[in-house]
């Protein structure tokens, strides 16, 4: 059965991307441990407009761990203390009475700060654009059976779609780098033939992009994999890394 | 007669009206598709499919989502599957079974000619989405693999482990962000439509609000789509993203586009119960769970007070105890029945008392039985990773103790009016997906979901948006300083001063859980007269307290999350009186829609077919306090005969 706890929450506020931010210390009371972390948010946002306070601001949407939308670094782990979960999916039973809770947003180059923890992901979205599908129009695709494809690599590619682009990545990683997102997308269509033809010119796109867009570079402190909430795999680098030195040695 | 309702279905024998209307359509040629732009709202399946085949055809398309990407859609949250015609199993498939099957699910209030189009391009979307690299689940052969769903006898459920709606949605994003990189998509992110704007009769643009700004914005084209998803979120808790609501949707009604069979609302069965006053959304178990797991109450009222008072566990009731209430009353589809039978019958278990947690309200979903049947292992390769969330939710282990579950607002059949095109009563005026009412009837088969968004993005409205544009090749680009823009801006506007000016003492949140409260104990599993009554008067009362007493902090300009949400609640007030008055008008009961004053004498839902076979259509009257005119379309069953839904053999 779950206990109540109470705890000191420390959160980051910003008024917006160049403004200078500051932490605000709340003492949170008989929180229910089978509350989520966003829910325990919540309860703070309702005592702060009661209070005529202007609430904290954060992004969440689906609550159920998939959308990618929650971002969240709490006690210096984005995503906090669970392993393989989402801030959303994270729940008070996992703190105790008398910590202390210290919420940040992403810090990273590439996601400026928009308001308190909100930040702003749109390189992901420019990543994918300049390269992160396979040029095929929408009409008359050839029978779905007719590309037979081995179970084992159909399961590899489906591990690394698996990735919910929620940045956890470059906030975990020292230097910024979003290899572990490219990688996984990149890594997904090389799996598939039907992302072969363009493997090579991919992985060159996407990484020429995610340099322009200030993302910094890997050097596998493998910060990234343990933080990952979907459990991405670093091996998804390494063959990036193949795709690349492919496209290359073809230039 | 003017306020006939045309839905516009071609001529023809059914299975021919398709590749009729595509023979005979009119097209746009590629010179003058350059000079036409089209604004698409929502980036979901149905809404990212769209901006992506129409900017692939040439169009200008300008989209907006209200999340910081596109990705985030809600689509992306759907677990079971997607549908289609493959026949790869060899059980016996074919268009017309999924047609079938497709009405008779929505107990007979869905359009043939639509579902029957529905039923032929699904076979179409795996091909497309295999295309793109949507990695489904495969056989040893290398072949795609199948899983079954419930209401359905054949195997055609195409998947992704659990997350199919994240595959397929990725698989339409990575298309939409190749037309944002070609030029032909513009995207705005975190970006909200408020109003769309009508010029002589045909909707020429939207007024949008950037979320992060604050600023309103106007977008100007010759035609506008809506895919903005459905109106779960009235009821405050459902299995919808905090994000979702109806705004646009209620916007287009004011605005005249008929809304269509409101109290279609569909609840699933198998979420985890409501654990507090605090709690935000509901979590929905994946449908699949009841391929092997058993539902079940004790048989005893005396266990389950126990049960209730936590006294004891359910893994101490014997089995001869046990209640399987589904298995006991339609032997023929057990657990497999569709989701308004089960959820129906659990609340007629938890209304007598029989309840097993501390609020009594919810059932056991029990895998007890499959751990011996099938071994622990072969079980969690199925569902660990939901056996997982369930535990880390809920601090129960389900391979310990019977998971406890309960009916939640899940998905919504009703939305905009549209006729075969896809069009709304407003010209130019498009609704796709779940905004739109068009194919589920009174209740969705699982797995159909994904399959209708992707059917309207990528395989009907490419044509249908043709047909509407060929006469507009002359009009120039919109004017976004036409007066009907001024006066569209300064309505919104004036809203949001209004809204923020009443500086009273409750919260956004603080008034939409009252309205949970009237929607589910009133007009949510079952319906009566008297209670829908209330209801209404209950909902002008709500109007009333959110105009006298809403609190926004913070500034009005800028970002604003709190502005934002109470403006979503003035619709959701608006979209439960909707509800309220379908529910009260059709008074039989039908899929998702029970009305206690028609049911037989075994408690289960009688549909009147003499009287309520129609689309129910309601006409905004000018005014939110004023009670909205119903039209009808009548339901002509040509093709398919029309039973009683039955599930017992």
């Amino acid at each position: 059965m779950d206990t109540n706890i109470s705890f000191t929450l420390k959160v980051w506020r910003q008024k917006g991307p160049n403004e200078k931010g500051h932490f605000d210390t709340f003492e949170m009371k008989d929180i229910p441990g089978d509350t989520s972390f966003l829910e325990m948010l919540d309860i703070l946002n309702e005592q702060l407009i009661e209070d005529g306070k202007e609430p904290f601001v954060f992004d969440h949407d689906c609550r159920e761990g998939i959308c990618g939308m929650c971002s969240l670094y709490i006690n210096g782990h984005p995503h906090g203390p669970a392993q393989g979960a989402t801030t959303c999916q994270l729940y008070m039973r996992r703190f105790h009475d008398g910590d202390v809770i210290t919420v940040e947003p992403w810090r990273s180059a590439a996601f400026p700060v928009i308001r308190d923890c909100m930040v702003d992901r749109s390189a992901f979205d420019k990543i994918i654009a300049a390269g992160g599908y396979t040029s095929v129009r929408t009409g008359q695709a050839q029978d779905a059976n007719a590309i037979l494809i081995p179970k084992d690599a159909a399961d590899e590619a489906m591990d690394c779609a698996t990735c919910i682009g929620c940045g956890a990545c470059v906030a975990a990683c020292k230097n910024g780098s979003a290899m572990l997102f490219v990688s996984s997308k990149v890594s997904q269509l090389a799996l598939l033939p039907q992302g072969r033809p363009e493997a090579a010119k991919r992985a060159k796109a996407m990484v020429m992009k995610m340099e322009e867009l200030g993302f910094g570079n890997c050097t596998n402190t493998r910060a990234c994999e343990a933080e990952c909430p979907k459990n991405e795999s670093i091996a998804n680098i390494a063959r990036l890394n193949r795709e690349f030195i492919k496209a290359k040695l073809a230039d | 007669m003017a306020n006939q309702i045309d839905s516009r279905i071609p001529e023809g024998p059914l299975a021919e009206k398709w590749t009729n209307y595509k023979a005979h359509q009119k097209l746009v040629n590629p010179a003058n598709k350059r000079k036409l732009d089209i604004i698409v709202v929502g980036t979901g399946l149905a809404g990212a499919s769209a901006a992506a085949s129409l900017g692939e055809m040439g169009f200008h398309v300008i989209n907006f989502c209200i999340q910081d990407s596109p990705r985030r859609a809600h689509s992306i949250a759907a677990q079971g599957g997607i549908n289609a015609a493959k026949n790869y199993q060899n059980d016996g498939d074919s268009v017309y079974r999924l047609f079938y099957d497709t009405i008779k699910g929505g107990d007979y209030r869905a359009r043939e000619a639509n579902v029957y189009r529905l039923a032929e391009v699904s076979a179409n979307i795996i091909d497309q989405c295999v295309a793109q690299g949507v990695p489904f689940a495969r056989e040893y052969g290398g072949m795609l693999a199948n899983r079954s769903f419930g209401g359905v006898q054949v195997c055609r459920t195409f998947y992704a482990k659990g997350q199919t709606g994240q595959q397929l949605l990725l698989g339409a994003y990575s298309s939409l962000m190749k037309e944002v990189n070609n030029g032909t998509v513009e995207l705005h992110t975190r970006t909200e439509v408020e109003d769309i704007v009508v010029i002589d009769g045909r909707c020429r643009g939207v007024i949008a609000k950037n979320l992060v700004t604050g600023k309103l914005e106007r977008y100007g084209a010759h035609a506008v789509c809506l895919a903005t998803g459905g109106y779960g979120n009235t009821y405050f808790l459902s299995t919808n993203a905090m994000g979702c609501n109806c705004t646009a949707a209620v916007q287009a009604y004011r605005k005249g586009a008929y809304f269509a069979n409101p109290c279609f609302v569909q609840i699933h069965p198998t979420c985890i119960p409501v654990h507090g006053d605090k709690q935000s959304k509901l979590t929905l178990m994946s449908e699949s769970l009841r391929n092997d797991g058993r539902i079940w109450v004790p048989k005893n009222l005396e266990d389950a007070k126990k049960l209730q008072r936590g006294e004891i566990k359910g893994r101490d009731i014997p089995e001869e105890d046990r209640d399987y209430y589904l298995e006991r009353r339609y032997p023929a589809f057990g657990n497999l029945v569709p989701r308004d039978v089960a959820s129906r019958a659990a609340k007629e278990r938890t209304d007598a008392g029989y309840g097993v947690n501390n609020t009594g309200l919810a059932v056991f979903l029990d895998f007890s039985e499959a751990f011996q049947r099938l071994g622990r292992k072969r079980v969690d390769e199925r569902y660990g990773n939901l056996f997982d969330m369930y535990q880390e939710i809920t601090d129960v282990d389900p391979h310990e103790n019977p998971m406890m579950i309960f009916p939640a607002i899940h998905y919504t059949m009703g939305g905009l009016w549209v006729d075969y095109e896809l069009q709304t009563s407003i010209k130019g005026l498009f609704a796709l997906g779940e905004c739109n009412f068009s194919d589920h009837g009174a209740n969705r088969l699982g797995a159909s979901a994904l399959m209708q968004g992707l059917s309207d993005g990528y395989f009907v409205i490419p044509y249908t948006m043709q047909n509407y544009l060929s006469d507009q090749i002359q009009v120039p680009h919109i004017d976004t300083k036409a007066p009907e823009f001024d006066a569209a801006e300064k309505a919104v506007q004036a809203e949001i001063d209004r809204i923020y000016n009443i500086k009273g003492d409750e919260s956004v949140d603080h008034i939409h859980k009252k309205l949970y409260h009237i929607m589910w104990d009133y007009v949510g599993m079952a319906r009566n007269e008297a209670g829908l009554k209330k209801a209404l008067a209950m909902l002008k009362d709500i109007r009333k307290e959110f105009n006298e007493h809403v609190r926004i902090p913070g500034d009005k300009e800028g970002l604003n999350v709190e502005l934002d949400k109470a403006i979503h609640l003035r619709d959701f007030i608006t979209m439960g009186e909707l509800i309220a008055y379908d529910a009260l008008e059709r008074k039989e009961s039908c899929g998702g829609h029970f009305r206690e004053e028609s049911q037989t004498e075994e408690g289960e839902a009688k549909r009147d077919d003499e009287n309520f076979m129609y689309v129910a259509c309601w006409q905004y009257q000018g005014s939110d306090e004023v009670a909205p005119t119903l039209l009808k379309e009548p339901l002509d069953y040509q093709y398919i005969k029309v039973q009683v839904r039955n599930y017992k053999k």
